[in-house]
């Protein structure tokens, strides 16, 4: 395939892993993956390199945004940015030892399962348990809904912050956002309202990336060829998808595509156990 | 006059000076990487290219001088890498940007929080993980 070909068909996928990632709220990183690996046959470092670089360009456009709005908690972010960027690194470096099937089924699961807790009813539970941990570390914070601010406290921060370094390692092996499992460890474990919890989460998957991404570029895994037309579709597919407006048609979109997700997530499955990725 | 104490800044502010820290770092290298890219396909479009197999990539695009002297003679991919390197360097501005304001918020303990991390970036960066 020549070259300008394969780069506008990959700039129409990346753009679709976008707005579907945007959509479902899994993010562009764990649908742009299959998409090369499995339909384009392109390596999975490759795939992993370029989907590292467009989860920093989405992350950070759309926290621009939250920042702003003051939904996201920036000190909860930072504190929890030493737990996700050295489990980044830790995973970037797993990346080089980790048989290419193992990383295939690993992103499998992963995938199924994120598209799993998608589906998940969201309720913006507020914790008024005080916590000494986090009450020490000015942990606690409140956010904007309608015209007053609702303040909330931070449970658990051991165990959050323990998971976030299982998130980061997660980020650094796969090439993700995994924006799904540092949900869980705010919104299940720390008991943070879900939409601190997923702007947070989002402020921290830059930094996350960023951090395992240098070690991807040193390594020749970011392929520029690759990254440029991954990198403008997926931005491009976000900013679309955040500008449709969530009702219950997208509701039901939410689930048509979190069943190909899945779908495409057993296809890697398969493909890794057989030796074939 | 005993000055009541008050911050130079308060969270507010931070939150707009990241804000726009992110937005003009992910405008900026988009642009490089467009700009790469069209200079690319230029010069390459219509060469076979196959991503099947891992083979690393050239040393001009892994190497921050390498890049530097590749952008210099105006080679797409080195311009692409460019901007990709803005585009990593983005977060990790945040980051530095966040310890300025910790600073002029006299919230030590977060000024200490914040080196941590950068520390960890500046170990993934200078720690030989890319062998």
């Amino acid at each position: 395939m020549s070259v300008l070909v394969l780069t506008l068909i990959i700039l129409i996928g990346a753009y679709a892993a976008g707005l579907v990632g945007s959509l479902t709220g899994l993010g562009g990183g764990v649908v742009i993956i299959p998409l090369l690996t499995i339909l384009l046959h392109v390596n999975i470092h490759y795939a992993i390199g370029a989907s590292l670089v467009s989860v920093i360009a989405t992350s950070s456009g759309s926290a621009a945004a939250y920042v702003r709005e003051g939904i996201t908690n920036m000190r909860l972010g930072m504190f929890l940015e030493v737990a996700t960027t050295s489990g980044a690194i830790t995973g970037a470096i797993i990346a080089k030892y980790l048989p290419v099937q193992y990383i295939a089924i690993l992103f499998g699961v992963v995938l199924i399962f994120s598209a799993l807790l998608s589906l998940r009813k969201k309720v913006d539970h507020i914790e008024k348990t005080k916590n000494l941990v986090a009450e020490t570390l000015k942990l606690n914070g409140n956010y904007p809904v309608g015209d007053t601010h609702v303040a909330y406290n931070v449970q658990n921060v051991g165990g959050g912050f323990i998971m976030m370094i299982f998130a980061g390692m997660m980020s650094g092996l796969l090439g993700i956002g995994s924006g799904a499992l540092k949900v869980v460890a705010m919104d299940g474990m720390m008991r943070i309202p879900f939409k601190v919890s997923t702007t947070t989460s989002n402020f921290m998957i830059g930094v996350t990336a960023a951090a395992s991404a240098v070690v991807y570029l040193q390594r020749g895994y970011i392929d520029p060829g690759l990254a440029m037309p991954v990198v403008i579709g997926v931005l491009l597919g976000a900013f679309t998808g955040s500008k449709i407006l969530v009702n219950a048609k997208a509701d039901k979109l939410r689930y048509f595509f979190s069943i190909i997700i899945t779908l495409l997530a057993i296809q890697m499955i398969y493909k890794g156990l057989t030796g074939t990725i | 006059m005993k000055q009541p104490e008050h911050k130079l800044i308060k969270d507010k502010d931070i939150q707009l000076m990241t804000s726009l820290v992110l937005r003009w770092g992910v405008l900026l290298s988009m642009g490089v990487v467009i700009l790469g890219g069209i200079v690319y396909i230029y010069r390459h479009g219509h060469e076979a290219i196959d991503y099947s197999t891992f083979t690393g990539e050239p040393y001009f695009t892994r190497n921050l001088n390498a890049i530097a002297v590749a952008v210099v003679n105006f080679k797409g991919r080195a311009i692409i890498q460019a901007g990709i390197l803005l585009l990593i360097a983005t977060p990790i501005a945040r980051v530095l940007f966040s310890v300025v304001g910790f600073v002029l918020e006299k919230d030590y303990l977060y000024v200490g929080i914040t080196l941590l991390v950068l520390a960890i970036i500046v170990a993934s960066m200078m720690g030989g993980f890319g062998g």
